[in-house]
């Protein structure tokens, strides 16, 4: 057995122990000196989905940079898929990425591309074969709705569509966690159930789903798991939860 | 990696060029506009230079010899002469050469009243400079020699030409100098905020889990293309104009071309193509190989 399989096996272990994501006592303090993240425990197993809520500077995207090794935590420990974040070195962090799928309020699209490269760099990065991008592409445009639209420019796009195509760029890698912050943020309602209704199809499939938002209604009517955040501090964690109100 | 995935990067580094088409455009002016200031100063420069250096060529000693020296003498004073190191060439001229030259160039039918050669037994030796600043040095050691009756020199001329030399070095060198500084610094800004209004785009491709490379060559090979078209179009430029004006001097000012000598364009560009593409093209991968950096660590 090599040292790369053992690596496996003991990422393996750890999320089967705990779970996909898990942090441990974790505290994230900025050089202001101000603490965003201060003592979060928390285990999300593989498949869950759940939602992150909290007033402005409760920790939230804080937490989602966490996740995604934009930073590390000043003490604690980081696990995602196993891995312990703080010992990821920097050329490790681009592989380790490919298995998180991320979707922003803003969409953060490549504006000078039409639908089709976009979503076909996220293929690219990971060195698909051309004819399979061909292949995936419109298939992954398929899913979300925009089987018509991948000669588009971006901006020629509502922002459903656009967020859509944010959508479709993270999945077409086919991630294990989906990181969604404020996915419908920028969104009308109809848009916005749009794309929670695709959250929850592919969270279905089996990929695990985190979406920091604010929009109580979505909260409250999903019914799941809610995780509340308040000034770094999980103050609630419920199964089938609901927005807790702060006003 | 995969040969495709270079491929990939190369084709992008090339549309990334009209993608960003102001910003190509802004560049690639701001890099010609230095270059070009750069070129024609170069120009100007290495033809003062080649004016001064072709004067200082024409600079020869003369040297005389006593009445009774032997030609063996003769001989061994130009060899020890010859191997001197401020000795650009030396020409042994006999009476009878000096006098077919006085005849030819100045006395014409008036040398037919002499009988006899009037400057027999006035052997020389013309002696050519490669420094002329280092004459008065030569001309000590000459005179030091058995043999060597006098020298003929023009000292002032060659101190003149000397100091001439010496100010256009210092103030060229100087001047190349503060115009080369000011094209890095304007050419490397021009780069960095090129690339500084597009983090956004390498902040998105660093979340969906490109590696390094991956986001940085295209970056580097637009910023080594801007560079290299923006240092091919002044050369081109100042390849034209010289041209032409080097035609024009010779054909409408031929008095102007017999007085100075004005370097072939084969000769200028000799230097100035490698420092204008290595200027252009060097600053391009810099510029974006260290602006992209700073926008890596996402």
């Amino acid at each position: 057995m090599g040292k790369k399989d053992l690596i496996k096996l003991r990422q393996d272990k750890m999320m089967n122990e705990n779970g996909i994501i898990f942090l441990d006592n974790v505290n994230k303090t900025y050089s202001t000196g101000s603490p965003a993240i201060n003592g979060v425990t928390l285990k999300i197993t593989q498949g869950e989905f759940v939602f992150v809520v909290g007033d402005s500077g409760s920790g939230k995207s804080t937490l989602i940079k966490l996740l995604l090794r934009e930073l590390t935590a000043t003490s604690g420990i980081v696990y995602v898929m196993g891995s312990d974040l703080a010992l990821l070195k920097h050329r490790s962090i681009p592989k380790f990425r490919r298995n998180i799928g991320v979707v922003f309020q803003d969409f953060r699209l490549l504006n000078d591309r039409n639908v089709y490269e976009n979503v076909a760099f996220a293929q690219r990065i990971v060195e698909t074969p051309g004819n399979e991008i061909q292949r995936n592409v419109p298939a992954i445009l398929a899913t979300v709705g925009l089987a018509g639209k991948y000669k588009a420019k971006t901006k020629q796009l509502s922002g459903g569509e656009q967020q859509r195509v944010a959508l479709a760029r993270a999945l077409v890698n086919r991630p294990s966690i989906l990181l969604a912050d404020e996915p419908t943020g920028n969104l009308d309602p109809k848009n916005s159930w749009e794309i929670m209704k695709l959250l929850e199809d592919i969270n279905e499939q089996g990929t695990t789903v985190l979406v920091v938002t604010h929009n109580k209604e979505i909260v409250n009517t999903m019914q799941k798991r809610v995780i509340t955040m308040k000034r770094g501090v999980v103050i609630n964690d419920q199964e089938k939860g609901g927005y807790i109100d702060e006003d | 990696m995969k040969i495709s995935t270079l491929l990939y990067t190369i084709v992008q580094g090339f549309r990334n060029l009209f993608r960003n088409k102001w910003f190509s455009l802004a560049s690639i002016a701001t890099i010609s506009a230095c270059l070009f200031l750069f070129g024609i100063f170069y120009a100007i420069v290495a033809n003062f230079q080649n004016i001064v250096k072709s004067a200082e060529d024409t600079m020869a000693i003369t040297v005389f010899f006593e009445e009774d020296i032997t030609k063996e003498r003769i001989r061994e004073i130009g060899e020890l002469i010859s191997k001197r190191s401020e000795v650009s060439e030396i020409n042994y001229i006999s009476d009878e050469q000096a006098w077919e030259y006085l005849q030819a160039e100045y006395l014409g039918e008036y040398a037919e009243g002499f009988e006899e050669n009037p400057l027999a037994g006035l052997d020389s030796y013309e002696v050519t400079l490669s420094d002329v600043s280092r004459q008065s040095a030569l001309i000590t050691y000459v005179l030091s020699m058995p043999g060597v009756r006098k020298v003929n020199s023009q000292p002032e001329l060659a101190d003149i030409l000397s100091g001439i030399n010496v100010l256009i070095s210092y103030v060229s060198a100087g001047i190349i100098g503060i115009l080369l500084a000011v094209s890095i610094f304007l050419i490397s800004n021009t780069v960095t905020i090129g690339i500084s209004v597009r983090k956004e785009e390498i902040n998105i491709m660093k979340y969906i889990g490109a590696t390094d490379f991956f986001v940085r060559a295209p970056f580097v090979l637009e910023g080594m293309l801007i560079g290299l078209i923006g240092a091919a179009i002044p050369l081109g430029l100042i390849h034209g104009i010289y041209n032409y004006l080097l035609t024009n001097i010779v054909e409408r000012f031929s008095i102007l071309s017999q007085l100075l000598t004005f370097l072939p364009v084969d000769t200028i560009f000799q230097y100035l193509t490698p420092v204008s593409l290595g200027v252009g093209v060097g600053i391009g991968f810099l510029g974006s190989m260290t602006t992209v950096r700073k926008h890596l660590n996402v």
